[in-house]
């Protein structure tokens, strides 16, 4: 009994990882079902079909494809874009600083569901059709937002003493920021653009406003099969993004914990 | 060792001409003049606030200087940037690289200029300072101490013209800090470069430097050598600054006695001073004497005065007392515990010193000028 109370911190931890990680183990079980009738939702016989053949359901990989096309597009531009702004912001002062800031908060209040329709609105008016370009530009738009959060952040850790000693060992401006300040913002600029990738890929409200019919995303088209039955490749596919996410999470502990404790 | 040094660095004397910084509210340093001869130890010494450390930062090229002209030998500096200077900076807080090991922050700046030896000289830097054991360790891993080395020898590394110190020992304790101390000396007398070191310790300032520079609000109060500072201060700050003193109101009795000795007159009681020690032309003067010089008894010379004894501190190697004089003022006196007789509270006693320890000041200065600041320093 007292051995209980002693550890009952564990217990609701472990319990809340538990209810975490439940939704990611019953979608990687299910990955190995081979259903009856059209609904994945009960467990009927063990087989790796989804594995072995992660395209057999029609459409699936073109939609993951154009999903990681974009996504990988949008997060590139948005940290770029991003890391510039929150340098800005962090380190200089300007006239409508306070402004940019405010501003740059917008995209993450708004409801998705007003910035698609308004997003949509827009692009019609500026003869942009619907379909991939379309929702490019207002992936890079939102995730914007978060990579400049991310970023200024860590600039904001950044030691400006650290560029004046470079510059007083002869590093010239640029010398400074390639090898002193942008190595030590790297970190806050990886976050920004880890975290850009999966807010695109997992978008759906905004990208199904400005999506065309031959457009379709990876969440749309989960969304759409869901109405007829999610065909078990989805599961597969979702297993292995869940293993890729958590493997670049293991992998930045891992380089963190080895950087703080070099070769004795 | 003048000439082999101004041949190692190459460049020669380090000139400020009128060098002025202005914000928009007030003045850091007012037109500064200051020659820093090649190959010696300088140290700039001051309150905080006094406008030593701006200094410092003209003459590195992270601050730009108001007005004035910085010069290193022939060559004006003065709007040339941070790296473009051969000057080089140890910071205060160390400014190390995190993301990189000991030997490759000591190898940035020899990188920068395409130095093909530099793994090589970075070595010999670190083992300079004693750290070679740790060259592939990152700061962070570091002692306090040894980090300040690995600054050090980031700067050293690259021969500068002219190397700075701000506050280097500031972050260090006590018995560190005077190890460091001896340390740096020595290192300097090793590499030959001019090193201009920032502080707030007069000790410091004096143990290590071979000249010193008093800064006060801005402007310069005295430039010499530590003796010279110490025992013909030509302010009231740098006598209160620089140690402790004892200020005597007098005023000028005139007439040369033959012998260099002027006689002056404080509180009805005539003493003397030796005629090099006054300021010329002035008749109400500051008389200042260094506790230490200052005896119990008639023996320290012709100059007495008595008082009673109102507190008697033993630190060990002297014992402090502190002594009433008839008009309210106490005098600081110390002395060696060398076996002569000591005074208990509360005894009359007579104090006295010598013509020439004692030094004279204009009378129009504030006698606390510098007093007060003393007991904030760390």
């Amino acid at each position: 009994m007292a051995w209980i109370k002693r550890h009952l911190i564990t217990f609701a931890a472990l319990a809340v990882l538990a209810y975490t990680l439940v939704p990611n183990v019953i979608v990687a079980v299910f990955s190995f079902n081979d259903p009856k009738g059209k609904f994945n939702y009960t467990f009927n016989e063990f087989s790796t079909d989804a594995w072995t053949n992660p395209c057999g359901a029609p459409g699936i990989c073109d939609s993951l494809g154009l999903s990681l096309r974009i996504g990988i597009t949008a997060s590139i531009i948005a940290t770029i874009l991003g890391t510039m702004i929150a340098f800005a912001l962090g380190r200089y002062r300007f006239r409508g600083r306070s402004a940019t800031n405010l501003l740059i908060f917008m995209p993450m209040a708004t409801p998705e569901v007003v910035m698609g329709s308004s997003l949509l609105t827009l692009f019609l008016m500026a003869g942009i059709p619907a379909g991939p370009v379309a929702i490019l530009i207002a992936h890079i738009m939102f995730c914007v937002s978060f990579v400049v959060v991310a970023v200024k952040a860590r600039v904001a850790t950044l030691d400006p003493r650290l560029e004046e000693a470079a510059a007083d060992l002869g590093a010239n401006p640029t010398q400074t920021f390639l090898r002193v300040t942008l190595p030590l913002a790297a970190p806050g600029i990886a976050a920004g653009g880890l975290l850009a990738f999966s807010l695109s890929f997992d978008d759906y409200i905004i990208t199904n406003f400005n999506a065309s019919p031959s457009s379709i995303t990876f969440p749309m088209y989960v969304w759409g099969a869901a109405q007829r039955g999610v065909p078990v490749q989805v599961y597969a596919i979702g297993t292995v993004m869940f293993l890729i996410a958590l493997g670049v999470v293991v992998a930045g502990q891992v380089v963190g914990a080895r950087r703080n404790r070099q070769v004795a | 060792m003048g000439d082999t040094t101004v041949d190692r660095t190459g460049k020669g004397d380090l000139s400020l001409v009128a060098l002025t910084k202005s914000f928009a509210t007030f003045t850091a340093v007012h037109p500064l003049d200051l020659t820093i001869e090649a190959g010696s130890f300088f140290a700039l010494l001051g309150p905080s606030g006094c406008g030593k450390t701006t200094t410092l930062r003209m003459i590195a090229g992270l601050e730009d200087p108001t007005g004035g002209r910085i010069t290193i030998g022939d060559e004006d500096i003065t709007d040339t940037k941070a790296y473009q200077r051969n000057v080089n900076t140890v910071f205060q807080s160390y400014a190390l690289f995190p993301h990189m090991t000991v030997v490759d922050n000591v190898m940035f700046g020899l990188k920068r200029r395409g130095d093909k030896d530099a793994k090589r000289k970075a070595r010999e830097a670190l083992e300079l300072v004693q750290l070679e054991q740790v060259a592939t360790k990152r700061p962070t891993q570091l002692s306090g101490g040894m980090q300040q080395r690995v600054a050090l020898a980031r700067a050293l590394v690259n021969r500068p013209d002219v190397l700075l110190l701000d506050e280097p020992l500031g972050a260090l304790d006590l018995k560190l800090r005077r190890q460091m101390q001896i340390e740096l000396k020595r290192i300097q007398q090793e590499v030959g470069l001019t090193f201009i070191h920032v502080t707030h310790d007069q000790e410091e300032a004096m143990t290590m430097a071979d000249r010193i520079a008093v800064m006060n609000a801005g402007r310069m109060e005295q430039l010499g050598d530590p003796a010279t500072l110490y025992e013909r201060p030509s302010s009231t700050f740098v006598a209160n600054f620089l140690g402790q003193s004892n200020l005597l109101r007098a005023s000028v009795l005139g007439s040369e006695s033959g012998n260099g000795v002027v006689r002056v007159r404080s509180h009805d009681t005539e003493l003397e001073v030796v005629r090099d020690h006054l300021p010329q032309g002035v008749g109400d003067v500051w008389l200042g004497v260094r506790p230490e010089k200052l005896r119990l008894g008639e023996s320290g010379g012709p100059n007495r005065l008595s008082g009673l004894v109102r507190d008697v501190s033993f630190t060990g190697v002297a014992t402090q007392y502190s002594v009433e004089m008839p008009w309210g003022q106490e005098l600081t006196v110390v002395q060696q515990n060398d076996g002569t007789a000591r005074a208990r509270l509360g005894e009359n006693v007579t104090v006295s010193w010598a013509a020439e320890h004692g030094f004279a000041l204009d009378a129009s200065q504030d006698a606390e000028a510098g007093a007060e600041l003393v007991d904030d320093r760390g």
